[in-house]
């Protein structure tokens, strides 16, 4: 029995890629685009060179972060869409302490990541706080979270940081994750040490859930917070905690956008969809952290060939778009299919 | 869990393989594609390509408007698209860099960044390529091999603020903006200067989207403002305009007899207006992008690349103009008035306000 779940744990997501991606080619066939040249360009635009694996990598680099804040609040069965908001409160945060503080790197560098996390952090303690004293639903407040972010953001962005300008300075070179040896090796991409970051956090975070008293207790909370209760755990400290943590890797990720990629940080004219697309990556890699790394990776392999797209095959790069939606919907209506098969084993059990 | 890995690792693995596959097959074809398109291309290897912004290049406004630039140079050369002249769409601030890049690779010899989002990712282009010729339109980069193309757009708006003012029977009127910034600024100040010219009582509503390319937020906008009685809107906010466009026409299907109007931005938005017999577009401040990317290829294109140069295009460079398409709105005595204040603009009697504390001196100084 539990042979057969693990397999379908593995094998749904699996399937799911393939099928968006067989969906992918026949929308492309029958909108008049040839499928092969389509994915040859998709696949030259993530891994063609040197320069679009470096890109690759950088966009893969917060997806995991992302993915795994999203991931670990999912393990206390807590749905935390304000990932989105906590990426951009990182974000600001890492910028603002890369612009304003002067220290030397070894200190300068933590300190902007740790300031990112913490601001991550209280962006999900206050959800996770109204969850646990209040039973305010998370979702509700993470959203509206989400809103408070990005508005606050562009609106400190324009009269603290700058006197209004759409776009901050640079941080100072003490406080960035940028390597020209990286860049250099792939032909100028923004590929930076966040990478090697997002890896190890991924070690860390397996090892919290997999391996340690915390993991256990917010997994059996997310299982059952009635039993929790009544084997003695603290359930509330266990919600908060779970959405501390994962509010401060939402942060981490912004950190990367801030500190790696950019640089600096701008009036968003939108969601950066980082937070969003972590939702997606959480659920295509099952909430445990390799799962969320491959699937990370498969994001953003997606994404970054989708702009070759156009130019290489002539296919919008919104076809990407729904092919990742597709692979979503298979991975969330395998769930369905698996638990319709569930329930029919069972009766035949009976 | 060994055996968890290892089947992700085998899965993945093929679907590389299906993928290198595809690969494959695409270079068999390239020969005979080549082949047959090399009968129809000219002489000229020049090729140019722009970068949009997160609006698209379909957003009806000013990356449509760049983008008719190039295919119009694309015809008169008889060039064919994707070539000689291409465009590289941006749906996130994160593809900006790699789409320049992506065109520096493909050989362009010019490249368009259009809008001022793309301004930081400029500046490291064309340090990194530095044998490569860019040009950014809206914004300034000082860089030996950056063109700037900027508008004054102030004149325009001021133009159209007339326009608004002498059009509006609730003495209210509306600014819709996109990212409240510098250059958004520009055609909110021009426009109130010009709509306070004609009448000092006359409100104006400013709002920002904060997006050029979220319609859902415009039609919010537009809906608040004409359901408090503001009767002329003037929108400065790339694709989010388009929701403004659709509220007044929602608004004027359902009700016929009611005159509201939108000012459309930077090309003649007559067409979006279009609902039935009526037309809600008033006039549109025209920013000739276009003409600007089109002058400027060829200007490249002979050799004279104005690297580390600002071309500002206002009316008198033809860079800016009022349309006067909508016949049924757009009566002799409005434009009368708007002509009349073009020539205290080109005449230096009056200057158009470019920011904020500059439109509070002008009104004060009416």
């Amino acid at each position: 029995m539990t042979t057969n779940h693990k397999r379908s744990a593995i094998l749904i997501p699996i399937i799911s890629v393939l099928l968006g991606i067989i969906a992918g080619a026949i929308i492309m066939l029958v909108s008049g685009y040839n499928p092969i040249t389509g994915y040859s360009a998709l696949f030259r635009g993530a891994f063609g060179d040197a320069y679009a694996i470096g890109e690759t990598i950088r966009r893969t680099t917060p997806y995991i972060l992302s993915g795994l804040a999203v991931a670990f609040a999912f393990r206390a069965s807590l749905f935390n869409i304000g990932a989105e908001g906590q990426v951009i409160v990182g974000w600001l945060t890492a910028v603002w302490i890369g612009i304003s503080v002067d220290a030397p790197m070894i200190i300068h560098l933590p300190l902007a990541i740790l300031g990112a996390a913490i601001a991550g952090a209280i962006w999900g303690f206050i959800p996770g706080l109204l969850k646990a004293k209040l039973g305010v639903h998370e979702v509700i407040v993470t959203i509206m979270m989400n809103y408070i972010a990005l508005f606050s953001t562009n609106e400190i962005i324009r009269n603290v940081l700058t006197d209004h300008k759409t776009t901050t300075e640079s941080i100072k070179d003490s406080a960035s994750m940028s390597s020209e040896w990286l860049s250099s090796m792939t032909y100028y991409s923004r590929l930076h040490y966040g990478i090697l970051l997002a890896l190890f956090v991924a070690v860390i975070i397996w090892f919290i859930i997999e391996r340690t008293t915390l993991g256990f207790e917010i997994k059996a909370v997310g299982f059952n917070p009635h039993a929790s209760r009544y084997a003695g755990m603290n359930v509330s400290k266990n919600i908060i905690l779970a959405m501390v943590i994962s509010g401060a890797l939402g942060g981490l990720a912004g950190a990367m956008e801030g500190l790696g990629t950019y640089g600096n940080i701008s009036v968003m004219s939108g969601f950066s969809n980082i937070g969003f697309d972590g939702i997606a990556v959480a659920l295509l890699g099952a909430n445990t952290p390799l799962g969320v790394i491959l699937a990370a990776l498969l994001f953003g392999s997606l994404k970054e060939g989708a702009n070759e797209m156009p130019t290489g095959a002539g296919v919008p790069t919104e076809l990407v778009d729904i092919i990742i939606a597709l692979i979503i919907f298979f991975v969330a209506s395998s769930y369905i299919i698996r638990w319709a098969l569930l329930r029919y084993q069972g009766r035949k059990a009976k | 869990m060994k055996k968890k890995w290892y089947l992700l690792i085998v899965a993945l693995l093929s679907l590389g393989m299906v993928l290198t596959a595809c690969g494959g097959g695409d270079k068999k074809e390239e020969p005979a594609d080549n082949a047959e398109k090399g009968e129809k291309t000219e002489a000229t290897d020049f090729k140019a390509a722009m970068v949009t912004d997160i609006g698209g290049v379909d957003d009806k406004s000013f990356n449509q408007s760049a983008w008719e630039g190039l295919n119009a140079w694309g015809e008169e050369h008889g060039l064919k698209e994707k070539e000689n002249f291409d465009y590289a769409q941006s749906t996130t601030k994160a593809d900006y860099m790699p789409n320049i890049t992506r065109l520096v690779r493909d050989d362009y010899n010019i490249i368009f960044a259009i809008g001022f989002e793309l301004k930081e990712d400029v500046e490291k282009a064309a340090d990194q390529y530095p044998d490569t010729h860019f040009a950014i339109v809206d914004d300034i980069v000082e860089k030996d091999n950056v063109a700037s193309v900027v508008f004054k757009e102030h004149q325009g708006s001021f133009l159209v603020g007339v326009a608004a003012a002498m059009k509006t029977k609730t003495n209210k009127v509306g600014f819709v903006g996109g990212i409240d910034s510098p250059l958004i600024n520009k055609f909110e100040s021009g426009f109130i200067a010009g709509v306070k010219s004609v009448n000092p009582d006359i409100e104006v509503d400013v709002q920002y989207a904060e997006s050029f390319g979220a319609p859902d937020k415009g039609k919010i906008i537009a809906s608040n403002m004409y359901n408090n009685d503001i009767d002329v809107i003037y929108h400065a906010a790339g694709g989010t305009g388009n929701g403004v466009f659709n509220e007044a026409k929602d608004i004027k299907k359902s009700d016929p007899e009611r005159e509201i109007w939108v000012i459309g931005v930077d090309r003649d938005q007559h067409e979006e207006g279009q609902i039935g017999d009526h037309n809600v577009t008033l006039t549109s401040m025209v920013k000739r992008v276009d003409v600007a990317v089109h002058d400027l290829t060829n200007k490249a294109m002979n050799g004279e690349h104005h690297g580390g140069e600002t071309l500002e295009y206002g009316i008198e460079e033809d860079g800016i103009s009022v349309a006067t398409t909508n016949e049924d709105a757009m009566t002799q005595d409005i434009i009368d008035a708007v002509k009349e204040w073009e020539n205290k603009i080109l005449s230096g009697e009056i200057e158009a306000p470019k920011t904020r504390e500059e439109t509070e001196e002008f009104i004060k100084g009416l």
